[in-house]
């Protein structure tokens, strides 16, 4: 995943980088810091690190030490593996709910963006009511009927971020729909599929592609905010939102219990967030716009 | 403008239509009788029966909803059957906590958010403007739930300056029920200010560019006069839409904080709702919910074209 990313990064870079705009040390201290992130999260398995499930009850809520590098949590598990384990979590769910917007709302806005109409109207009708919900409701109650699992979060989070993707991708698709080389394709006989797949799709594909990232932070805190509530992945999987959940009980006698998972997804979440909004200020020609 | 109003309120209704027709679905069509969750395990087969019969379970799933719409377009959002309290009674019971949560957490983001958002676009790329919207965009990084506990632990646990969690009710005691409400409210605050002043911060700059206030400027007018009196009406637009959508999101109670402070409001009624499996609170009030927002929404956009004549004119 963090090389399909980078990809994205240096395509998507490398135009206005000559026009001599650059993107400065946070860009890429945010994308050291995802590219570590996924590192550790990918080889969780092969690190050299405690149990993250194992109890230690003479240990409990130890301080820093050789053996315990972050310390351990209330029922005496390794602070640090929980953490590493965790991120696998955030990122799963993270990811993958919005390649589901993603495939999903881009389509649907691509779709609709250019034949209009009243599939449009639908569409849009559609994406609105979804939206009328608030989403962590919808997102509690069917998971409380469907049960507990990462997959049932990752298909729920994932059709939840339907709509802002159709929105994108809607908007995209119809200002390129009037430019000449959609017009000249249209008047060379091309048919639909091949209009929408061979030249409205690659320059749809940018925005959509920054927004993705953009999707990933917000999927990371309401994974988190579920967490949190014991509502998200169940226990004894550890994920940061269930971590900084346990964290609360000991506020007063330990808070970093709290406030190392709190910094970690702070730290990925504002990441996302920066290289998420730099490549959508390259892909947006509009200046400034939120 | 008759007919712009005209033509939302003609959008409104199918909208509403397909809210309530996915609110019964969610009840409905997920896995588990509600007879079997009434009676619980000891339900034998005659008695599963005799209720489902009783409660219409039985009949198809279409006459089900239309019966249902019916009742609910009638005032009746049925009955809990657990507290055996009525939908409405539990709404009206809680919906004050949310309103006042969310009036106290608009009130704080806006006057956060507006003069940081005038002083910035005043000296836009100036140092205290970078600043500032860097630090708008790292905030937009911390989740309610983080904010909470961080506030929590500065000002309930450190300082001991107010309660973590807890309430009372207004009426009862003013004073107390403000000190139960400002640790709720200000983390909500926190959470949308940075909206508020980005929006608001870039169309000021916009507006800041115009002719007319060049010809302010010329006058002799002071700053102040510029961007308080002339800028900031032209400038609100977008923010009347990011507070109605706010106000809008926020009916349905914020969750995550009435959860984490113990304040009895609808989002913590949902939550307990969804933890009993009480269908028939659920469905009546993400209803209730879904359409205050909806009908927000649409309030919002007639707003907008009252403030702005270009958009009744241009859309209509």
């Amino acid at each position: 995943m963090a090389t399909l990313e980078l990809d994205v990064a240096e395509e998507a870079v490398t135009q206005p980088v000559r026009k001599g705009r650059r993107l400065g040390v946070l860009f890429w201290a945010a994308v050291g810091w995802l590219i570590f992130v996924f590192a550790v999260a990918i080889f969780a398995t092969v690190l050299p690190l405690p149990s993250p499930t194992d109890m230690d009850m003479l240990e409990r809520r130890a301080p820093f030490s050789a053996e315990h590098w972050l310390g351990t949590d209330g029922l005496g598990r390794d602070e640090l593996s929980r953490l590493i384990y965790g991120a696998r979590i955030s990122l799963v769910v993270g990811v993958c709910a919005p390649v589901i917007g993603l495939v999903v709302g881009g389509a649907l806005g691509m779709l609709a963006g250019y034949f209009r109409g009243r599939f449009e109207t639908m569409v849009v009708g559609s994406m609105d009511v979804l939206l009328a919900f608030p989403p962590l409701i919808l997102a509690l109650a069917v998971s409380a009927y469907l049960g507990q699992s990462i997959f049932n979060l990752t298909l729920i989070l994932g059709v939840l971020s339907v709509p802002a993707f159709m929105r994108v991708a809607r908007a995209s698709t119809l200002t390129l729909a009037r430019r000449e080389f959609v017009i000249a394709a249209q008047a060379l006989g091309a048919t639909h599929a091949r209009i929408l797949l061979r030249e409205l799709l690659p320059n749809v594909m940018l925005p959509l592609a920054a927004f993705f990232l953009l999707g990933v932070a917000v999927i990371i805190v309401v994974e988190g905010s579920l967490s949190f509530l014991g509502l998200g992945v169940p226990p004894p999987i550890s994920s940061w939102g269930s971590m900084i959940g346990e964290g609360r009980e000991s506020l007063d006698v330990a808070p970093r219990l709290a406030f190392m998972p709190a910094a970690a997804m702070f730290l990925t979440v504002l990441s996302f967030n920066l290289v998420g909004d730099t490549l959508r200020a390259l892909t947006d020609p509009r200046q400034g716009a939120l | 403008m008759a007919f712009f109003v005209a033509r939302r309120l003609l959008y409104l209704i199918p909208v509403l239509i397909a809210v309530s027709l996915l609110t019964f679905s969610i009840a409905s069509l997920l896995p588990g009788d509600l007879a079997y969750t009434i009676l619980g395990d000891q339900a034998t087969p005659e008695n599963v029966a005799a209720l489902r019969a009783d409660m219409g379970l039985d009949q198809p799933i279409w006459w089900r909803y239309l019966s249902w719409l019916g009742n609910v377009l009638q005032g009746d959002f049925g009955r809990s059957f657990r507290t055996g309290q009525t939908v409405l009674q539990a709404v009206v019971e809680r919906l004050p906590v949310s309103l006042e949560l969310m009036l106290l957490a608009q009130l704080g983001a806006l006057s956060i958010g507006v003069p940081l958002a005038i002083v910035c676009a005043a000296r836009s790329g100036g140092p205290f403007d970078r600043f500032m919207t860097g630090s708008a965009f790292a905030m937009l990084s911390v989740p309610t739930f983080l904010s909470a506990i961080l506030l929590i632990y500065f000002f309930a646990v450190e300082l001991r300056w107010l309660p973590a969690t807890g309430y009372v009710p207004f009426a009862e005691d003013p004073a107390a029920n403000l000190r139960f409400m400002v640790l709720p409210a200000l983390t909500l605050a926190l959470a949308e200010w940075p909206g508020i002043m980005r929006v608001l911060r870039s169309d000021m700059i916009a507006t800041l560019q115009e002719d007319y206030i060049a010809l302010a400027k010329a006058k002799g007018l002071t700053p102040a006069r510029i961007l308080f009196v002339h800028a900031l009406k032209p400038s609100s637009l977008t923010l009347v839409t990011i507070t109605g959508i706010n106000i809008g999101r926020l009916i349905g109670g914020a969750v995550i904080v009435e959860v984490i402070f113990a304040l009895p409001g609808i989002g913590r009624l949902l939550i307990g709702a969804i933890g009993t499996r009480d269908l028939i609170i659920l469905q009546g009030v993400v209803l209730l919910v879904g359409a205050g927002f909806v009908i927000m929404n649409f309030i919002v956009d007639l707003l907008y074209a009252v403030l702005d004549p270009r958009i009744r004119h241009g859309h209509a």
